[in-house]
């Protein structure tokens, strides 16, 4: 029953990413996105991380995914556009590192490796949000108050690079 | 007694005159002349000091000392240098004192008397050598200041090339003397000159092969090389034949340098080494025929060609160069004392010569060309009547200083063996060309109907007295010099050869001499007095001869045909195709190698963010496979 | 029957590649920071399955903040392009070249 969801989502997060790169317009590849995006959460989900789940919902799908839609619409892009012209090379390296990712594993996969004893945190008894939250304001509580400063820098940021000239032109 | 001043003081003068020259100017004699009469007075002490015995070598210098080789300056006054010091300090005296007039005025004139101081200093040092080196170091010294002088003025492209012409001449000689010297270290193990006279004797009979650099084989005697090596650069210093081009060329240079370096002094050195190295070509007999016949083709040479030139420095030139050749063609025979009086006396009456002719030049207004002269011996009394003096002195006429020391050497040739009696007759033969020339000179110049340029016909007059009063002192030297018993005060120097003038056809050569030069003088006065119109009519009769003489026997067109264009090519050729286009062509060509190198890494610049991500990609996936197969 | 480890991983390697693959071949920037996007949630993918097979909750952790500097970079990248977009009226990258040599 695991491996039916876990190939079911497997297969469709390869395949909307494979859209992503390949489709010609740029709606559709965001589409293709957040169908991925979708997935990924349910695959949290089978990996015992349902807080992650949610995040990755709210904010990949919710925020970020809406942000490029905005700017999509924004910009009215048309969207016939060739690929570029170093296209071969780059499927080439893709399909090198595929190959050698996929001999890595059948050398190596199966073995599940050795399992560090002893985690820091007992987890198997709370549930993910606790023990998600436990550990972020304790052990990783200056990350967190950074990660809130990158927050900060980028709005800021963002409102700047995006603001029109104060004298009103435009840069062109 | 201090007897390095006797260089040294001409040489404070070059330096003060070189280096102030620009401030000093007109009053650039003041300096020049009381250091060289200065000079002239040390030169008579140092007479008489060894007429009395007394010889001398100071050592003024040690540059380096390695081994065998010791280069240092040094001063040896023996007999033979004191006569020689006597000579060129006279000599630059009178022409300094002539040059205040002549140069008067002239924007060089600073220059000019620092040249001439320098050209002192060199002479003289090179007359009191005591080695070899510093012989070859002031030999080119001379050279240098003929080159200097005779390009005094330098916007004439005729002086420089003269100029250009006279140094590379002497250079290809020089270069023969360099690789003699080097023979005389390797030989004798030392440059002095006293090692390498006590050393002839053990070196004499050794032989070498000359043939041994292109694998083949012929015994030379290793003296008889050096003795012709060394005649080399005496060929092209004294103006023998072959290299003999450059001295008539020399003309283009002021009058009083002429007189100075081109007839008494520079050209003499190589008479005067020859004398010096006596004991060297004794020892080769060889080498002494190459040198006498040597001497006697140029005597011939410089005779026949005088016969046909129009401008008077150049009848003066070739007559010059003549003279030079009796002078060798005696060192040649071993009639070294009879030489060197010829070349005393001759200095006298040449300087004369040529300060007449500067002065005749001055008068007209820088007229050289007899055909446009004419009637001057009433305008020019003073310098008439010298230029006769010095003339008959040249043609060898009874009782003149010129008479004794030909006959002197006449004699002496006779009495040399078989070689000695052919060149004899030769050179009797050419004294009628010399008394020919000479007064053909003096009739076409002087007498007759005046030709001379209308517009500076009557404002011709007899120059300054600093011109005027040398001319006079020459003339009594001309005359006199005969007297003071020379050859006899030279002879101890040389020797094993002080029998051959006493024989007994002395007489009849002596008067022989004689004959020939009155003969020659009455047939000057027939052909260009009496009957002017026969020496035309002879130039058509025997045409080609007359081409031939007025031609210079067509050296100089051989010598650019066979000899300049070729280098020239040669050299045209090497420039285009292997200079411009094999170096040039690898230097420019690594840059344009590297220039495009740069255009093609410039290409990766592209400016596009998605080919460094890619080169990144790429890089990572070449770690990856290295990471992994390792 | 667990998953195995290695076929999260290999799901996380065959995202990683394509998200690569896009960032490479494509000319619309939206499109490149979209791919870009691809990578980060292919190592949060990685980040979470190891979790999980580790037992520690440091891998979640991460994929939190890396979730977070995901959101920033969006909105700054946008920002860019509009930017972009205002001074050149395109958004092909090739037009962007003022690097060239």
């Amino acid at each position: 029953m695991e491996q039916l969801f876990f190939f079911y989502f497997a297969l469709v997060i390869a395949g909307a990413s494979v859209l992503v790169v390949a489709l010609r317009n740029p709606i559709y590849s965001a589409l293709s996105l957040l169908i991925m995006f979708f997935h990924v959460a349910g695959l949290y989900v089978t990996l015992h991380a349902e807080f992650l789940a949610a995040v990755q919902v709210i904010v990949y799908a919710g925020a970020i995914l809406v942000l490029y839609l905005f700017v999509v619409m924004l910009l009215n892009l048309k969207h016939d556009e060739r690929y570029h012209r170093q296209w071969p090379v780059a499927a080439a390296v893709g399909a090198i590192l595929a190959l050698e990712a996929a001999v890595l594993t059948a050398v190596k996969g199966g073995a599940s490796g050795a399992r560090p004893a002893a985690p820091e945190t007992a987890v198997e008894g709370l549930g993910n949000t606790e023990a998600l939250g436990d550990v972020l304001y304790s052990t990783y509580l200056f990350p967190f108050e950074v990660a809130s400063l990158i927050l900060l820098v980028a709005m800021i940021g963002a409102i700047i690079l995006a603001k029109k000239d104060l004298s009103g032109e435009s840069l062109q | 007694m201090t007897y390095e001043l006797i260089p040294l003081l001409p040489l404070a003068s070059f330096l003060i005159l070189g280096i102030f020259g620009h401030w000093i100017r007109d009053k650039a004699h003041l300096v020049a002349v009381p250091a060289v009469i200065l000079s002239f007075v040390l030169s008579v002490f140092a007479f008489i000091d060894v007429a009395v015995g007394h010889h001398s070598t100071i050592r003024l210098y040690t540059w380096l000392t390695s081994g065998m080789l010791d280069i240092h300056l040094g001063v040896r006054i023996d007999r033979l240098t004191v006569v020689m010091l006597l000579l060129v300090t006279t000599v630059s005296t009178l022409v300094h004192i002539y040059t205040i007039g002549y140069m008067e005025g002239e924007p060089g004139y600073a220059r000019f008397f620092s040249y001439i101081a320098l050209f002192t200093f060199s002479m003289l040092m090179l007359v009191l050598a005591d080695n070899f080196l510093q012989l070859f170091v002031f030999w080119e010294a001379v050279g240098l200041c003929s080159y200097l002088l005779i390009g005094h003025w330098y916007e004439r492209p005729s002086a420089v090339a003269a100029a250009t012409k006279a140094f590379i001449v002497n250079r290809v000689g020089d270069f023969g003397f360099i690789l003699g010297l080097l023979l005389v270290f390797a030989t004798f193990n030392s440059l002095d000159y006293a090692t390498v006279f006590a050393g002839v004797g053990q070196a004499a009979g050794t032989m070498m092969n000359v043939l041994k650099p292109i694998g083949g084989s012929l015994e030379v005697s290793t003296v008889t090389v050096i003795c012709l090596l060394l005649f080399m650069g005496a060929v092209g210093k004294s103006a023998q034949f072959p290299l003999h081009v450059w001295l008539p060329d020399a003309m283009e240079g002021p009058t009083p340098i002429s007189a100075l370096i081109h007839a008494a002094t520079m050209v003499t050195a190589g008479v005067f080494m020859v004398a010096r190295l006596a004991p060297l070509y004794d020892a080769s007999p060889a080498a002494m025929s190459v040198v006498a016949v040597v001497g006697a083709i140029t005597m011939v040479l410089g005779a026949t060609i005088a016969l046909t030139q129009t401008d008077i420095k150049r009848v003066v030139a070739y007559s010059t160069m003549s003279q030079l050749g009796y002078m060798i063609m005696a060192c040649g025979l071993g009639a070294y004392a009879a030489g060197m009086y010829h070349l005393l006396t001759h200095g006298a009456f040449k300087a004369l010569l040529f300060l007449g002719c500067g002065s005749v030049i001055i008068a007209l207004h820088h007229e050289q060309d007899m055909r446009r002269m004419g009637g001057l011996k009433d305008k020019l009394p003073i310098t008439y009547w010298t230029f006769v003096v010095g003339s008959l002195a040249l043609a060898g006429f009874p009782l003149t200083a010129g008479f004794f020391s030909k006959d002197e050497l006449l004699v002496s040739a006779w009495s040399a063996g078989p070689l000695g009696q052919i060149l004899a007759v030769f050179g009797l033969l050419t004294a009628l060309l010399t008394a020919f020339y000479s007064f053909r000179l003096v009739f076409v110049a002087f007498w007759g109907p005046s030709r001379v340029d209308p517009h500076h016909a009557h404002d011709v007059h007899e120059p300054s007295p600093t011109m005027t009063v040398p001319l006079l002192i020459l003339a009594v030297l001309s005359i006199a010099a005969g007297y003071f018993g020379i050859p006899e005060f030279l002879t101890p120097v040389f020797e094993p050869h002080e029998g051959g003038a006493h024989g007994g056809g002395a007489i009849g050569i002596k008067i022989l001499a004689s004959i020939m030069g009155i003969l020659g003088i009455a047939g000057a006065y027939y052909v260009y007095v009496l009957h002017p119109s026969v020496p035309d009519q002879l130039a058509q009769r025997w045409r080609t001869a007359y081409e031939w003489s007025l031609h210079k026997w067509y050296f100089d067109e051989a010598y650019d045909r066979f000899i300049i264009r070729p280098t020239f090519t040669a050299a045209s050729e090497l420039w285009k195709r292997i200079d411009v286009a094999v170096i040039d062509g690898a230097v420019n060509g690594v840059a344009r190698a590297i220039a495009w190198g740069a255009w093609f890494l410039r290409l990766v610049q592209s400016g596009q963010a998605q080919h460094y991500a890619l080169g990144m990609a790429l890089g990572a996936v070449v770690i990856l496979t290295m990471f992994f197969m390792l | 029957m667990t998953i195995p480890l290695s076929y999260y991983v290999t799901l996380s390697a065959v995202v990683f590649f394509t998200g690569l693959v896009g960032v490479l071949i494509r000319r619309n920037i939206i499109i490149i920071l979209l791919s870009v996007e691809l990578m980060l949630n292919a190592t949060n993918i990685n980040f979470v399955a190891f979790s999980q097979s580790l037992h520690n909750v440091a891998g979640q952790v991460f994929v939190f903040f890396a979730l977070t500097v995901a959101a920033a970079e969006v909105a700054v990248g946008l920002a860019i392009i509009i930017a972009l977009h205002r001074a050149r009226n395109t958004i092909n990258v090739d037009e962007f070249h003022l690097l060239k040599w």
